[in-house]
């Protein structure tokens, strides 16, 4: 196989520049002393006003920000023992005999692939499904439709990250723990689980990214009193541009630049660690 | 030894049962819902009642939804073969770097991708805005005189769309080279194929799953994306998504917006179907 040539790494490095470019124009005019609110962009010297608007309650865009990480940790919470739970309950099964059995078994896999379905049909479908089913059983909209709505399309990722995980983990691990003597619950607790935390910890962040991003879905179930921070950006990106919108993006793309740095560094550790691990036992 | 295991075994898969029952409720019965709401008549206010009827389908066969229609899978086939054309050489000279880059690229691909969507697009709002970056360049290097109305339009729209799912593209493509066996190449231009021709008829087959998922992975979603048109495009570019959003909360007609989701549902089905025909699996879908 062939290294890359020196115009792959210029394509490489052009490609990459095209996707920053949004996002260091963002940033930089966090900065623009402008107030231009529509069509005027500007750039007139340096400012901070936009990040001290940011802490005006008045703004409400603390109320956005903690609306938003309530749902995303009661979400990520219910869909990590929902998802985890299946995970372990679909990897490896066997063969059934009987037709009872089997139907059972179908029937599983059916609820499997309806799990899985949010994540691959368009967003807006799943949020019309559930605003109208919302709306039937007069569940008034809000957290609890959030969080419901949230658990929907955050099920999948943990799953299929734990689920790939089990696969490829040596069977045998478990049977020598039940030979050994210990219950299905205790295999389960004291073998398979801890096996299972990297998968689940890496399914939740990704997760947790997906309800922190979300925006269509979150805005058909939302109520009066749960603005999200991507519904506040919405609404005022839509509204016109009132610049401080530009320093509470800026914030962002900082938060997610930070939790993915820390995600590397935990992983590249962990890495380390097990590759040490022979050596030193 | 044999029996108590398969007792577990069988009590094990009944873990999967809140995940399967969560999915049926939620899922399940909400799309089913929909379905059967599309055939109801308009109910005052919010609401459907009787009698049954096919009048919102009847409708949707009207020029300005069939255009709508047509403007989103054009749209949605542009940003598909876009996303293949830019996003396949990236993936490739990716899988192609040193285990060290290629770790780095990875990552400076997935972090916008963790970044809001509406703040990537609304950076495209500031850069293609009439007194924006890359109207002021263009002036400067005297290639107009006036700003260019760039704003607004359906290349707008196009550049957010590419811009939105191009990983969408590199992930499974990517996913498929790496793990490619290069001795196939190796062999071909050992027998006399020319680079181009040992990466058409051996590269490409062997990465047509990736490919495959790729091209369906960016355009389900382009389909409904509604806020990017609402953000980038002009007035008259009126996607499918954008109409359920203005039939639910403008028109606030329920099963008229739930008939146009259910045909948005079965052509994301035809789709995957003919993904399937062509050989694709479920699991290149997802990462």
């Amino acid at each position: 196989m062939k290294k890359n040539s020196r115009w792959a790494s210029l394509y490489m490095a052009l490609v990459l520049l095209l996707l920053y470019l949004p996002i260091l124009v963002v940033v930089l005019f966090s900065f623009n002393a402008n107030p231009g609110r529509t069509a005027n962009f500007q750039f007139e010297g340096f400012s901070l006003q936009w990040y001290e608007d940011l802490f005006d309650p008045a703004a409400g865009y603390g109320a956005a920000l903690s609306s938003s990480l309530v749902l995303a940790f009661w979400s990520v919470l219910l869909s990590a023992v929902i998802g985890t739970l299946g995970a372990i309950g679909l990897t490896r099964r066997r063969a059934r005999k009987g037709l009872l059995a089997r139907a059972g078994a179908s029937a599983l896999s059916a609820g499997e692939h309806l799990a899985m379905l949010p994540i691959m049909i368009p967003e807006i479908i799943l949020a019309i499904a559930l605003m109208a089913l919302f709306s039937a059983i007069r569940l008034p909209f809000g957290m609890v439709t959030l969080v419901l709505s949230h658990v929907a399309f955050c099920v999948p990722y943990i799953y299929i990250t734990v689920k790939g995980r089990l696969a490829t983990l040596d069977p045998a691990l478990e049977e020598a723990a039940r030979d050994l003597g210990a219950s299905p619950a205790k295999v389960l607790w004291t073998v398979t689980l801890p096996l299972a935390v990297p998968a689940i910890v890496s399914g939740c962040l990704l997760a947790f990214a997906m309800s922190m991003d979300d925006f269509v879905i979150s805005f058909f179930v939302n109520g009066p009193q749960t603005t999200t921070l991507p519904l506040k950006v919405y609404s005022s990106v839509k509204v016109g541009v009132p610049p401080h919108v530009n320093a509470l993006c800026s914030v962002m793309l900082a938060a997610a630049f930070l939790l993915v740095a820390l995600g590397q560094l935990v992983s590249s550790g962990s890495l380390r660690r097990r590759r040490r691990a022979p050596v030193s036992g | 030894m044999r029996r108590p295991r398969e007792g577990s075994g069988r009590r094990r898969e009944l873990m999967a049962l809140p995940m399967s029952l969560y999915a049926a409720l939620f899922v399940g019965v909400s799309l089913l819902y929909v379905i059967g709401l599309s055939l109801f008549t308009r109910g005052d206010g919010f609401a459907a009642q009787p009698p049954l009827t096919m009048g919102n389908y009847g409708r949707i066969a009207s020029p300005l939804y069939l255009r709508s229609l047509l403007q989103s899978l054009r749209l949605a086939f542009w940003t598909a073969l876009l996303c293949l054309g830019i996003g396949y050489p990236f993936a490739y000279f990716m899988a192609k770097s040193r285990p060290r880059a290629r770790t780095w690229m990875m990552m400076l691909l997935i972090v916008p991708f963790w970044t809001n969507a509406l703040i990537r697009i609304y950076g495209w709002k500031i850069l293609l805005s009439a007194s924006g970056p890359v109207n002021a360049a263009l002036q400067f290097l005297g290639l107009v005189q006036r700003p260019l109305k760039l704003l607004y339009t359906d290349g707008a729209v196009l550049v957010g769309m590419v811009y939105a799912m191009i990983p969408f593209m590199v992930l499974p493509v990517y996913s498929n080279v790496e793990r490619m066996d290069w001795s196939m190449v190796e062999a071909s231009r050992d027998l006399g194929a020319s680079p181009l021709s040992a990466f058409l008829t051996v590269t490409v087959p062997m990465t047509l799953p990736g490919i495959l998922a790729g091209l369906v992975l960016t355009f389900i979603p382009s389909i409904g994306l509604f806020f990017l048109s609402d953000l980038l495009g002009g007035s008259n570019t009126m996607l499918w998504g954008n109409m359920v959003h203005n039939e639910l909360l403008k028109s606030r007609d329920l099963p008229f917006a739930a008939a146009l989701s259910v045909v948005l549902l079965a052509l994301t089905g035809l789709v995957i179907l003919l993904y399937r025909r062509a050989g694709g699996k479920t699991e290149n879908m997802v990462f």
